[in-house]
Formats: structure tokens, C-alpha cells, sequence
């Protein structure tokens, strides 16, 4: 005779391991792997904190992402804790999971307890689309993508690097980009800059850039600042930002910016380049070394052909403002190695890359301080540097 | 005979090529044989003190040498050393 619906689950229900949410609350910050199987208007309406969400149709193609080990502890939950059991059974049974449980009485007791629950962002049909391929990504996800809405970039310069950066940032939904350039389009940057176009050739590049991102992403918020960094105005430009990406050309703006990162504690993700080759590197103040760790003293003019113009192959910024853009997304989203401590370095003619070592200097000038005791009068600061420059010409 | 990386800006230096090879036990004695050969390397390697300048770091295979034994670190045949200038071009 064959069984009810109802009896089929409470037959499940007999054969799986069930907790209570009184314990799950206690797990909340332990690394168990919470999942929330319900629909997603459900989910919309609240879940538990930390908890992904796989409705219960994609459970068994989408559990990998979240839970790659079979060892690991794996906690469903439904409304009630039906299709929850229906899953974890599912887990247990079929995908081999030692310790698949499900949550008793779902996210309907959970609330009548009164424990803690999250509201996620609201996203708009069209951003349901827009972002799809990340949602379908458990690294990134829903909370990922609310990360990413809610992050502040600021990227130093429009030009080689800032260009492609800003265009994938903005097509990723990083909902408020800064800009900090005070030049123009000028013809001969259109090699590289393709954030500009040919008809915007003379318009600040601020202006410019704005235009590109607002046609290509309107979640978008474009902060322009058309000013050069100085010691007098960085910490009041880049003081609410998240993250800052270095592409700037020179080397005194480099240090300056270091020393206000490192005193406001802002990770900078920086990148420079020349002829076919560049160089990554993510600066984490206090958890891995900075800039004048790596670079104590800036080189002298004939080692720093920064000082003056030189050829640059049009898609080696390309590469390397994208590789910036992954190491942000990292960096807001939280997850993955970035960079920190390591620096990359990329030739392009070869095809080769080179992976160094960089540590924190116990001696450094900067970073070995404490931030507060990091002044405005010694930001940026370093000997003749200026005065090289001048002499390359 | 350990390899040398050289950076963009030394290969003019160096003949354009992008590593030499150059023999030598410790870190200074293979950068002083490049220096030997190629003698435009030797001030922007060296300060008049003879130590490495503190605008150039070098890496053995991965490491900087500076958190080895410096100049005095051994190398071995089949070790790379990177030459590292900073570089600052963002192609404005």
C-alpha cells in the first residue's frame, strides 16, 4: 500500500537527524553551514544570520558551492522544517554528508523564539537580472552582491588602469565609485583609456567616465574629483571609502596616498606598469606591509622613467586594472586570498608571471607607528624627490 | 650559474635581455659578476658603500634578501634572483 504525503515525510522525518533552534543559535558564529532551503519570497521575508540561501530544487547541484567537504556539519531549514528534513535526508542519503541536519520547527519558531534574523536587501526585478551570474555564484551570491552595492571605491586616476577597472566595478554593481582626475581626454590616451571615447576628446576625464558608467550600470553613484592629491585634501577625499585603487603615474603621490591610507586603515589595491610589464599588490594597513615597506625610498630618476612619458602596450593596463578589479571584489565581497604580502608581477611579452614575498617592516618609517601618530606634515614625504624628477626632465 | 630577472628598466643595461645568468655562491658575488659584465648595472645596483641601494629590492627565488643574510645570502645554480625596482607608471 502505498504511503500519504504527510506519512512519507514523517517517515523522513523519523530518519533524520533533527536540532533544535535553540542550539543553531548557538552554532550562528561557529562555521557550521547554515542553509535555508525555502523559496525565495520566503527568504526575502528574513533568514537566519550567516545562512545561504539554496531553495530546496537546486539543493543537490548547489550544495558543493557551500559545503565541499562530506565531513562538514550542514544545517537546513525550511518554514517549518519539512523540506528541510525532505533535504537533509536527501544530503544524507544520496551525497554521502556524515552530520545533515535539519533545523525542528523552522524559521516559523525560530521568529516565535524571538532569536536574531536578517533582512536581506530588496533587489529590483531588473537587478535580479542584471546580477544573476553572481547570485548563481555562493561566493557572491545575494550577500555578496548587497556588499557590493553598499561598497565605496575610490580609484586614483581615469587613465590606463582606472579605465577598465571602473568599467568592470561598475558593471559588478559596486554602488559608489569615486574618481579623482584632473586631466582631459586627450586622443593619444584612447589606446588604453576605454572608459573614453573619441568623442569626448577634450572633456575632463571625470566627466567622461561618469558618462560611461551611468550608460553602462545606473546602480551606479559617481563621486568625481577633479584635483590632484595633496597632503592638505587625501584624507578628506578618501576617508569614507572602503577600498582605494592605486594607478597613479608618480611616485610622490604613491607615498602620500600609502600614509593616508595606512593612518585611516583603507586597504589600497595597487598596480603599476611600463612597457609590457606590471606589477599587483594589495596594501592591508597593519594586516600585511605597505608601500614603504616594500619601497623604502623611491628610486632615483634614471630608475623611475615614471618621471617622464613612455610607451606602454594599450592592453597591459587592461590586464592589470583587472586584475585590481578582482582583488576589490575580494576584498568587499571577503572572500578568497587577495593579495596581501605578495606581489605579482606580470610580463606580458613572455606570458609569464613572477610571485614575490613581501613583509612587514618592523623598521618602517610608517606602518610600524601607531595610525594617530602618522601627521599631516610628513604624509607624502621622502628626500629630493621633486627635485630628481625636475632634473629627468 | 644562478639567473638573474631583470627589470624593464635595467635591460637597457643589460643588452635588452630580460635574465642573465651569472655565477657566484652569494647573493653579492652573482650581482657583482653582473655588474662585472655588464658594468651600467653596478651604480644603480650599488651605493658607494657597497650595499645593495635602498631603492632596489632583490629577491632570492621568492624571498627578499634583506630578511636573509643580504649580500651574504648563498645561492645555489639553480636559484633566481629578481632585481625589483619600484615602478610607478599608471600610463596617465
Amino acid at each position: 500500500m502505498s504511503l500519504s504525503g504527510a506519512e512519507y515525510v514523517k517517515q523522513i522525518r523519523s530518519q533524520v537527524d533533527e536540532v533544535d533552534p535553540a542550539e543553531v543559535r548557538e552554532l550562528l558564529d561557529e562555521g557550521v553551514v547554515i542553509v535555508d532551503v525555502r523559496e525565495q519570497e520566503e527568504w526575502d521575508q528574513g533568514h537566519l544570520p550567516g545562512a545561504v540561501h539554496i531553495p530546496r530544487s537546486y539543493l543537490e547541484s548547489r550544495i558543493d558551492g557551500v559545503a565541499p567537504d562530506r565531513d562538514q556539519r550542514v544545517i537546513l531549514y525550511c518554514a517549518s522544517g519539512q523540506r528541510s528534513a525532505l533535504g537533509a535526508h536527501t544530503l544524507s542519503r544520496e551525497l554521502g554528508f556524515d552530520r545533515a541536519e535539519s533545523m525542528n520547527g523552522g524559521f516559523t519558531l525560530w521568529k516565535d523564539r524571538g532569536y536574531p534574523f536578517d533582512l536581506p536587501r530588496k533587489f529590483t526585478p531588473e537587478q535580479r537580472q542584471r546580477y544573476s551570474r553572481h547570485f548563481l555564484l555562493p561566493e557572491v551570491g545575494q550577500e555578496g552582491q548587497q556588499k557590493l552595492l553598499d561598497a565605496k571605491v575610490l580609484l586614483l586616476g581615469a587613465g590606463g588602469l582606472g579605465s577598465p577597472t571602473a568599467l568592470y566595478l561598475a558593471a559588478a554593481g559596486v554602488g559608489t565609485l569615486g574618481i579623482v582626475d584632473d586631466d582631459v581626454v586627450d586622443v593619444s590616451n584612447l589606446q588604453r583609456q576605454i572608459i573614453h571615447t573619441t568623442d569626448r576628446v577634450g572633456m575632463p576625464k571625470g566627466e567622461s567616465a561618469k558618462m560611461s558608467i551611468a550608460a553602462l550600470n545606473p546602480d551606479v553613484e559617481v563621486r568625481k574629483y577633479a584635483l590632484r592629491l595633496d597632503a592638505s585634501n587625501i584624507v578628506e577625499v578618501i576617508k569614507d571609502y572602503d577600498v582605494v585603487v592605486d594607478g597613479v603615474d608618480n611616485f610622490p603621490t604613491r607615498y602620500l596616498l600609502n600614509d593616508a591610507s595606512v593612518r585611516l586603515r583603507i586597504p589600497v589595491v595597487s598596480a603599476a606598469i611600463l612597457g609590457f610589464e606590471g606589477q599587483l599588490s594589495v596594501f592591508a594597513p597593519y594586516d600585511g606591509p605597505c608601500y614603504r615597506c616594500l619601497f623604502r625610498q623611491p628610486p632615483p630618476a634614471e630608475l623611475a622613467p615614471s618621471c617622464g612619458a613612455n610607451g606602454v602596450l594599450g592592453v597591459l593596463p587592461g590586464t592589470m586594472g583587472l586584475l585590481q578589479a578582482t582583488e576589490v571584489i575580494k576584498l568587499v565581497i571577503g572572500h578568497g586570498e587577495p593579495l596581501i604580502g605578495r606581489l605579482l608581477i606580470y610580463d606580458a611579452l613572455a606570458a609569464t608571471t613572477t610571485e614575490l614575498r613581501v613583509r612587514r617592516d618592523p623598521d618602517c618609517p610608517i606602518c610600524s607607528r601607531p595610525p594617530e601618530t602618522i601627521s599631516d606634515e610628513e604624509m607624502g614625504v621622502f628626500p629630493d624627490y621633486e627635485a630628481f624628477c625636475a632634473a629627468a626632465g | 650559474m644562478a639567473t638573474i630577472r631583470i627589470p624593464p628598466v635595467l635591460r637597457p643595461s643589460v643588452g635588452g635581455e630580460r635574465e642573465v645568468n651569472a655565477y657566484g655562491s652569494t647573493v653579492g658575488q652573482v650581482l657583482g659578476a653582473l655588474a662585472d659584465a655588464h658594468p651600467e648595472t653596478r651604480t644603480q645596483l650599488f651605493g658607494q658603500d657597497g650595499q645593495l641601494n635602498r631603492y632596489v629590492n632583490v629577491y632570492l627565488n621568492d624571498e627578499d634578501v634583506r630578511v636573509l643574510q643580504g649580500l651574504q645570502t648563498e645561492v645555489k645554480d639553480a636559484d633566481t634572483l629578481v632585481i625589483l625596482p619600484a615602478m610607478a607608471g599608471g600610463a596617465p
